[in-house]
Parts: C-alpha cells; structure tokens; sequence
C-alpha cells in the first residue's frame, strides 16, 4: 500500500492537532494514507474524562518545571507528551484496510510490539488496555481517534523520553509506571533508526 | 425525526462508551456534523450527524455505554 512518510520535527501539541485535522480531510477525500512522525514540546493534555486526581502537582508547579497544559476534545485522560517520546500519526483510510477498528487496532500492536523486538525489547500487549508494556511497565502509549473511518492520533513511543515528567501525573489515569527504550538498553537509542524501521513494518503490515 | 445509530465498528465489538456529547440538546445541526463521540477500550470513533436539524433528544448520555445498533439520541 502507498504511503506517504512526513517528517513534522518537534511541533507545538495544537498545531501538530490543527495540521493532522487538515490531513484527515485531505485523506477523505481521497489522498493517500500518511504516516507522520513528530515530537512535542513538553505538555500535558487532558481529555474530558480527565479525573482532577490524576494531575499529581498544581498547575502552577507542572508549568513551573516547563510543562505545558492543553485541554483537548477528545474522551480519556491525561497523557504526556516531551521530547524524545517519537510520536506517530497514521492518518490512514480504513475503508481501504477493512472498515474494522478492532483489526486496526491489533496491526498498530504488532507493529508496536515487532518494532521493539528489532531493537531487543520484548514487549506485549494486554487485553483491555491501551498501550504496549515491557513487564508492568509502559513503554508506548496508544491512542486513537477515527473520523468518517479515517484515523488520526497513534503511537507515542517513549525512546529517549525524561520518564521524571511521568511523576506529574498517574499516566491515563492508571497507576502504571513508564519506561523508555533509552533506559531499558542503557544507552541513548537512534530516533532515526526508530523511524527506519517503522516505515518498514507499516509499509509491510497495512 | 432520524435516529443516531451506534454504527458498527468491527469484529468482536459490541459496545461502545459515549465519552461526549459534542452538541447540546435542541441545537441546530447539519448533516456530517461531528455529533458524539464514542469510545471502545482501545479507540474512540466520532459520530456525526446522519440528518439536518435539532438534537431533539440523547438516549445514551457522557459516560454511559451503548450497544452497536442502539439509538443514541435523534434528529428532530
């Protein structure tokens, strides 16, 4: 399948938001899938089902430490998001792979879970939870959004991500740890590896 | 008055969670417009509206769980 690959560096959470939007249109009316890769600046953001526990510092203390605070309109809780956490928005059309979120939702696992294995992490995913654990540790977030059967949203994969920002919040409103590739192979890891691969397994599973 | 449908959203998924009503009850809507939004344990899926119109009622309200095929709310 064609896909076409866009490098949106780091880019603000809200205009990464505003230029997948525009993307989504453009693939509904019929251009191909993209698969975009990004980083954002340090923000967390809050979905409406947001529970006010989950922010474990006042407001004033997460921006102090440099960390923005954006309310999105979408359900769920709070995610964060930094540099170093590679972000991977497949703005694709399932009317072409299925009409079926379910089975996309499983490619993305196994692409999530094959992509870590070729840089020796073994990890699954769980039944009932969003994301791909390493143990009881997280170490890609999952979350999807699909309008008129087109997806946007996807992967945050933390790689070199400062897991210290994690102690803001309880993660999606779970009491779950994070983890990093970075600190499980002890060593800083290639965004640009990353990125490599990735193409590959997208191109080779939708 | 048109019904809107929790539509189906793939094999093995039967139920899904309104996570938000993006429009307010007895609001003018046109069609294609995004009107809820569902979501399952692993996505969420916007709704929009299948006709012109008032939202004249929501039968599955923010944080309530609905069956695929079930009427969430109409279009008056």
């Amino acid at each position: 399948m064609n896909i076409i690959v866009e490098d949106w560096g780091l880019i603000e959470y809200t205009q990464g938001f505003r230029r997948q939007r525009d993307l989504v249109e453009k693939v509904q009316m019929g251009a191909p899938d993209h698969l975009i890769f990004c980083e954002h600046p340090a923000v967390l953001t809050l979905g409406r089902m947001t529970n006010p526990a989950s922010l474990l510092y006042q407001r004033h203390d997460i921006e102090e430490r440099g960390v923005k605070i954006t309310m999105v309109d979408r359900g769920g809780d709070v995610t964060l998001h930094a540099p170093g956490q590679l972000i991977i928005y497949p703005i694709f059309n399932l009317n072409n792979h299925g009409k079926d979120l379910k089975v996309y939702m499983e490619k993305l696992e196994e692409v999530a879970v094959d992509l870590l294995k070729n840089f020796g992490i073994l990890a699954i995913s769980i039944s009932g939870q969003r994301g791909v654990f390493v143990g009881k540790d997280k170490i890609i977030s999952i979350g999807v959004g699909v309008r008129k059967w087109v997806t946007y949203h996807g992967l945050g994969i933390n790689i070199n991500t400062d897991l210290s920002l994690f102690n803001l919040i309880k993660p999606c409103g779970l009491n779950v740890r994070m983890t990093s590739m970075q600190k499980l192979k002890g060593h800083e890891v290639s965004m640009k590896e990353v990125k490599a691969k990735t193409i590959e397994l997208f191109r080779n599973n939708f | 008055m048109t019904n809107i449908i929790l539509p189906e959203l793939g094999e093995g998924i039967t139920k899904a969670t309104i996570a938000c009503w993006h429009a307010k009850l007895g609001e003018s809507v046109v069609v294609g417009q995004e009107i809820c939004e569902a979501v399952t344990d692993k996505a969420s899926f916007v709704i929009e509206a299948p006709a012109a119109g008032k939202l004249g009622s929501i039968l599955v309200d923010e944080g309530q769980e609905g069956s695929v095929g079930a009427v969430l709310g109409t279009i008056e």
